[in-house]
């Protein structure tokens, strides 16, 4: 069971690493929409300080987005898909394979680049470490929920406007907890209480997700 | 040569199978059964449901009404019954990133694998020396090939083919007829539709003829 789960991770990560411009296209989105903000707002360091926070995670939001498309797509057009769902091991339990390689490669890249962007904006080292904490709970949420809206909508032809219809409203609270936390941060208080909201609804989507993700997909195989 | 026979085999048998596709009725009152040793051939016009029936068996779709059973039980309440199908439809199954070798692999360890080698199937099936090709490469007879060795990899006795020899060359035809014979023999089971002669002398062969 695990060792299928291996074969499915790692296959991922091959052919994501064959296919390296999938990989780039959402970080240099990510990259440049940052960086467009200091040249937009020009340099005045007290504003970009104080939406810094904003930026970043909402950035990072949409580079997800952007990044989920192609999570179950290939698969479900070349029938890798249909095989999946007849093997001994539960597709429940390999999606999360699937997800997992797909944080690796997008949402991993996504946080090791940003410190740089961080101090771009003129964000103070210990909200960096902070905004990396958040980032670091918050994308792998934003991949499980939004591989769900991806499951349900990968037999569509045309899913991409009720993909971000389903997924944008529950990528909201890891949003609003995210840049509590950093505000909370940045005006000296605390920012335990975010933070152990956030670990609580990633828990929520390791444990739940995956079963909603399955039972998508066999509806979009339908 | 005899292989030893397989370990998991039961009779299939449908019962008053319906499936409705675009608010129309594809076929309904449908029974039909299947016991170890036999071949199952579907025929019929496009569109008249083949692949749907096949989708049905493989659990893809829901029955919109009717029952499969697998030895006299419901095929909801036999996990064993999916994990022993071989599937090949339309989609080739396999992985244009991977070379042939990794699609391979790939398909062998992700099922309970038979015995043979890599190297062996990759000779028989005439891809020995595009192992390390990129399987976006091959030409789509080549694909096909390479999607029907997915028989081979593993142990399952319960094969579903769906048009399984479009774009294969004649030799590979008489090649995977007679993987289909020794199949067959071993106590194997195999529905299948095809718009191809296929020479499956010796075998017991019922046709079931699916019309609207």
């Amino acid at each position: 069971m695990f060792n299928a789960w291996l074969q499915i991770f790692q296959r991922d990560l091959l052919i994501a690493f064959r296919r390296r411009s999938e990989i780039i296209h959402p970080l240099i989105f990510f990259v440049m929409v940052i960086s467009f903000f200091p040249l937009a707002i020009g340099d005045d360091k007290v504003l970009l300080q104080k939406i810094a926070p904003a930026i970043l995670w909402v950035t990072a939001l949409l580079a997800t987005m952007l990044s989920l498309d192609n999570l179950f797509r290939s698969d479900f057009e070349d029938g890798s898909l249909e095989q999946m769902t007849l093997l001994k091991t539960p597709l429940s339990f390999l999606v999360t394979a699937k997800v997992a390689a797909h944080w690796f490669i997008t949402g991993l890249p996504l946080i090791l680049i940003t410190p740089l962007l961080a101090v771009l904006l003129y964000l103070p080292s210990e909200s960096i470490s902070m905004l990396l904490l958040t980032l670091l709970l918050g994308t792998p949420t934003l991949s499980l929920i939004g591989a769900v809206g991806i499951a349900l909508t990968v037999g569509l032809r045309q899913g991409g406007v009720i993909l971000s219809l389903l997924i944008l409203p529950l990528y909201i609270p890891v949003l609003i907890f995210a840049t509590l936390a950093m505000q909370n941060v940045e005006q000296g208080f605390s920012a335990e209480a975010q933070i152990a909201m956030m670990m609580a609804i990633l828990v929520l989507a390791i444990t739940l997700s995956p079963f909603a993700i399955a039972a998508a997909l066999k509806v979009s195989l339908n | 040569m005899m292989e030893k026979p397989y370990s998991f085999t039961a009779e299939l048998s449908v019962r008053n199978l319906a499936c409705l596709r675009n608010e129309q009725v594809l076929f309904s009152g449908l029974n039909l059964s299947l016991s170890p040793k036999n071949v199952l051939f579907l025929q019929g016009e496009n569109g008249s449901g083949k692949t749907s029936l096949l989708r049905i068996l493989c659990g893809f779709r829901l029955p919109d009404e009717g029952d499969i059973s697998w030895g006299n039980q419901a095929i909801s309440s036999v996990p064993e019954y999916l994990q022993n199908i071989s599937f090949v439809g339309h989609k080739n199954g396999i992985k244009d990133e991977l070379t042939v070798e990794e699609n391979l692999n790939l398909m062998r360890s992700m099922a309970t694998a038979s015995d043979i080698k890599t190297e062996s199937v990759l000779k028989q099936i005439g891809l020995f020396k595009q192992a390390d090709v990129l399987s976006r490469q091959l030409s789509a007879g080549q694909k096909r090939k390479l999607a029907l060795a997915r028989l081979m990899m593993t142990e399952n006795s319960f094969w579903i083919l769906d048009e399984p020899f479009t774009s294969l060359d004649k030799a590979s035809v008489v090649f995977f007829e007679s993987l289909i014979k020794q199949h067959i023999q071993r106590g194997g089971m195999l529905i299948l539709t095809s718009h191809h002669d296929i020479d499956l002398s010796g075998l017991s062969v019922n046709h079931f003829s699916l019309s609207n």
